[in-house]
């Protein structure tokens, strides 16, 4: 039975943004606030949607409710406010958190098969096109 | 026999043994910090409550070594793990805490209700700290040495089978 | 008693499935009499009305919510809506199962009631691979996920009264998704039958085809009606997360996509026999695999779902045992498959086959990207692959497939000429360069974006090349059905790119009966008001928005928080226009008596599920046309033969 209630309860946390106990404290000043200048809004736009909410379940900082999304975005529009690349904000969190807090994976020894298997996928699909279209006919 | 025939049952394979080795494996949801074994960054945070001190970085480099628990009035672990400070506490650890946006009032409350085994507690309101310490929930805590290094993080909150060990980092931490 | 029957009818369309399996097999084996052969199609028949009996069995302890049945009284409740009462019955882990073995079963029973176009040995195979993959799954159900189970004492009342739940996306999008999983499994079994007798025919192709088409179909809806459930629901605008369970419905839909077209080839020209097995091995693998990383939870997905390690192992040792077997089989045999005729690289089937070559570049992209952190778990570290990897990794295969699906159609089969199609390629590629210069110099577009509109204007174009010339009234079906799912990828492309390229966002805090501008519209909130529900209280966000000059038309997002359980969510506001959806959502309350909303406009974005449905209607118009066809074939045969009967 209580596993059923676990079930459901996982069923119903996909519609949640935000279950259980909760701070009562008003978001962070850039949670939810754009900044004026629209190139560098659009830059940190760009960069949440490729930063991951730690607390959600797969989402990015940009989609999510969780206020420590918010902190979040509202660290990475004062960072890019204040002049900082997004690559420079995105190492800063990737020292505190690692590999896991960036969708966009970077070369390294731990993601580097990510990019060596869409080239061997490159070079077979030229293989397999080459020896079957030249068999042909 | 053509050996490229296999691949596909090769590659199947490998899948199976993965899944199966993840199946068994405990599922934990925790997101290490990459800053153990590193000097705590710079921060000077408000006290959270009146009548104890706020908690800053240069605080640290006084050659004790402390316990930093990062918590919330909100959070229900750190009630479960309220009587583990205390505990951690009377066996003469120096514990300092983190309230992550929280109000002066509720942390006041919390502790009223809970314990206050900090001897200092800082106010984040925005989870600033925490994000620099790459800490990614309530509660967690950090062993920090007598120079200002983070020496371990704890995630979670402490059960009463984790304070002989936490002790005993803080032991290693002195040395 | 009514359970009873159920779980009676389970076992017995278990029993049926063993005895179609066991005789299945001596048959092809050629050891048995034709008194055991003639019992497998019966078999299979019987089968599938059993499994149904069970299944409506189960629909009616739902109905009548019969609370000493623990399935029911776990998931329903008296006070219900009748088709929620009704749609619970498979929105739990052991109903849906029912309902997977049941749709199994109905088609593994229409299969053997009304296929006679292959060799009886091959469709003996078939039967046998179709009754074991069943077996394992009423083990599965029976074993330890019954869905008829007692309480020792009955519930006083049903504990799924949460509204929450009660959402009809939510109560007909997962079966959806299954026929099409399910469906697949049809092309699994003719592929290790065919395997088994070696008989690779065009035939076969033929015979499979339509169980092709119609999974995809249903697919095809599923992902759809998803994406449009999330964009809608989760209160951010995205549509897309390539999110583990997103991922684990699209890799059968790419698999799929492959396989119908291989079918295409195999069909009409007898090449790409051993390559049309493996994608029909492939695409019901990518069916069960996905629903094992779902159910299994060894991913972690925004879409939660019910975890269970247990049977995380049990559905592991299934598809160790099924697609293990099948792809087993496939090295043992595919060897001794001739890949059939040969042809040009220009030609239908060369074009057919680079876009298979991409489709499954894709897929295993897609695949290693969703498991790939799994992998690194395994040794202790934790990355993330999102959008910003799946978006450009993927591009590298979908674009050029893209230029080669907008000329590929108008190739004629076995041997063609550039030359020949010269002016309509040249037609595709220039409008590709003129989309290009024409975006850029509208505005600053990224690289992505920019290529995907000009792919979808080139394929919108070329995709509707084939009708050139044509007499419309004399066009077959299916070829209607191939023109207008192609076109209906240009849409949706289309409807992504502008997405991603020119969607306005605006988060503002305004008092009430201040405005806030987003792209052409201008959004007044007029006023802030709470509105309780049965189990939740809201606030609602009146709001007034007009585009541009146009009357204002009012619209009222809510952020709900319900009680039991606690927790919130936002119901975003939508306006369609042609051009595009304003999509508003209504916030917290900020400091100074102002209120967070966050606006969006989405130029062109319901091009995306419309684009969506069209490739559905496509498969639908192919699917129809495939089966007239067939039948008239099957009339015309059998006049010759009649005639011939006549004729001493």
């Amino acid at each position: 039975m209580k596993r059923l209630i676990l079930m459901i309860a996982a069923l119903v946390s996909c519609f949640s943004m935000s279950v259980s106990a909760q701070d009562t404290m008003p978001p962070a000043p850039y949670a939810y606030r754009q900044l004026d200048d629209p190139a560098l809004e659009a830059k940190a736009q760009d960069l949440m949607e490729t930063l991951r909410c730690l607390k959600c379940q797969s989402q990015s900082i940009a989609d999510s409710d969780a206020p420590m999304a918010g902190d979040m975005r509202h660290q990475v529009r004062l960072r890019i406010a204040a002049g900082e690349s997004p690559d420079a904000i995105r190492g800063w969190l990737m020292e505190r958190y690692g590999d896991y807090v960036s969708y966009k994976p970077e070369i390294s020894a731990s993601t580097w098969p990510l990019f060596a298997v869409p080239m061997i996928l490159v070079l077979l699909a030229g293989v397999i096109l080459l020896r079957r279209l030249r068999n042909s006919t | 026999m053509n050996w490229r025939l296999w691949i596909p049952l090769a590659l199947f394979a490998g899948f199976l043994a993965l899944s199966a080795y993840q199946l068994n494996q405990p599922k934990d949801e925790f997101v290490e910090s990459r800053m153990v074994g590193r000097q705590l960054p710079y921060f000077d945070l408000a006290p959270a409550m009146p009548n104890q001190p706020g908690l800053a970085s240069a605080q640290f480099t006084d050659g004790t070594p402390r316990l930093l628990n990062v918590f919330a009035s909100w959070c229900l672990p750190c009630i479960a793990e309220a009587p583990q400070l205390e505990r951690l506490q009377r066996e003469g650890a120096e514990i300092v805490g983190v309230a992550i946006r929280d109000r002066p009032a509720d942390v006041a409350r919390f502790l009223a209700q809970n314990g206050n085994p900090y001897s200092a507690i800082g106010s984040d309101d925005l989870s600033a700290l925490q994000l620099e310490l790459g800490s990614s929930g309530v509660p967690e805590t950090f062993v920090i040495d007598g120079k200002g290094m983070i020496r371990y993080q704890h995630i979670g909150d402490i059960r009463a089978g984790d304070v002989p060990m936490l002790l005993g980092k803080l032991r290693e931490a002195r040395q | 008693m009514i359970a009873e029957i159920g779980l009676a009818a389970l076992w017995l369309a278990a029993a049926l499935a063993a005895l179609q399996l066991v005789a299945g097999a001596l048959a092809v084996r050629g050891g048995a009499g034709s008194e055991i052969a003639a019992l497998i199609r019966p078999a299979a028949v019987v089968q599938g009305a059993l499994a149904s009996v069970s299944f409506v069995m189960l629909l009616w302890v739902f109905a009548v919510t019969d609370l000493s049945v623990k399935l029911v009284a776990a998931n329903s409740h008296s006070m219900k809506p009748m088709v929620f009462k009704l749609a619970g019955a498979w929105g739990n882990h052991e109903g849906s199962m029912l309902l997977w073995v049941t749709v199994m079963a109905l088609a593994g029973g229409l299969i053997a009631l009304v296929e006679r176009r292959l060799p009886e040995r091959t469709m003996h195979a078939t039967l046998a691979a179709q009754g074991f993959v069943g077996l394992g799954f009423y083990a599965f159900l029976l074993l330890s996920s019954n869905p008829f189970e007692r309480l020792a004492l009955p519930a006083a009342e049903g504990m799924g009264l949460n509204p929450l739940l009660q959402d009809i996306g939510l109560a007909f999008h997962p079966p959806t998704l299954y026929f099409g999983y399910v469906g697949l499994s049809i092309a699994f079994s003719f592929a290790v039958g065919a395997l088994i007798t070696r008989q690779v025919t065009p035939e076969f192709a033929r015979a499979m085809r339509p169980w092709v088409l119609g999974a995809w179909v249903f697919l095809t809806l599923g992902i759809t009606a998803g994406s449009y459930w999330a964009y809608y629901e989760l209160g951010w605008g995205g549509w897309w997360f390539w999110d583990p369970v997103e991922n684990a419905s699209l890799m059968p839909w790419l698999a799929a996509t492959a396989l119908l077209h291989s079918a295409g080839v195999l069909a009409a020209r007898d090449a790409l026999r051993a390559w049309t097995i493996m994608l029909g091995v492939v695409a019901f693998s990518m069916s069960m695999m996905g629903t094992f990383l779902v159910r299994s939870g060894i991913l972690t997905s925004v879409h939660a779902f019910a975890v269970d390690p247990e049977r995380g192992t049990f559905i592991l040792a299934l598809l160790a045992l099924y697609i293990g077997g099948a792809l087993l089989l496939f090295a043992l045999r595919a060897g001794t498959i001739s890949e059939g005729e040969r042809f040009s690289v220009t030609s239908r089937e060369g074009a057919l086959v680079f876009n298979n070559v991409m489709l499954s570049a894709i897929l295993a992209i897609v695949l290693m990207g969703t498991l790939y952190p799994l992998l690194t778990e395994a040794f202790d570290t934790r990355v993330s692959v999102g959008p910003p990897y799946f978006n450009p990794v993927g591009a590298i295969f979908v674009v050029p497939m893209l230029i080669v699906m907008a000329v590929g159609p108008l190739l004629r089969w076995r041997r063609d000429s550039f030359e020949r199609i010269g002016r309509e390629a040249a037609l595709v590629a220039a409008i590709i360069l003129a989309a290009l210069v024409l975006v850029s110099i509208i505005g600053d577009v990224a690289i992505l974006p920019l290529l995907s509109l000009a792919l979808a204007a080139a394929l919108a174009v070329g995709s509707l090349l084939p009708l050139k010339g044509r007499n419309l009234r004399l066009l077959p079906i299916a070829t209607w059905g191939m023109v207008i799912a192609h076109f209906g990828i240009a849409v949706a492309l289309f409807g992504m790119a502008s997405e991603r390229a020119f969607s306005k966002e605006r988060l503002a805090a305004v008092m009430p009966g201040e405005a806030a501008q987003v792209g052409p519209w201008t959004v007044t909130l007029e006023a802030v008001e709470p509105v309780a529900g049965p189990n939740w209280t809201a606030i609602e966000g009146r709001m007034s928005a007009r585009y541009r000059d146009g009357d204002p038309t009012t619209i009222a997002p809510q952020a709900r928080s319900f009680w039991t359980p606690p927790q919130e969510t936002t119901e975003s506001a939508l306006i369609t226009r042609w051009n595009g959806q304003l999509y508003a959502v209504m916030g917290d309350q900020a400091a100074g008596g102002r209120w967070q909303v966050r606006l969006w406009w989405k130029p062109f974005v319901t091009f995306i599920w419309y684009g969506g449905m069209l490739v559905a209607l496509g498969g639908v118009l192919a699917l129809i046309g495939r089966v007239l066809s067939d039948l008239k074939r099957r009339s015309v045969t059998r006049r010759i033969a009649e005639r011939k009967a006549e004729t001493p």
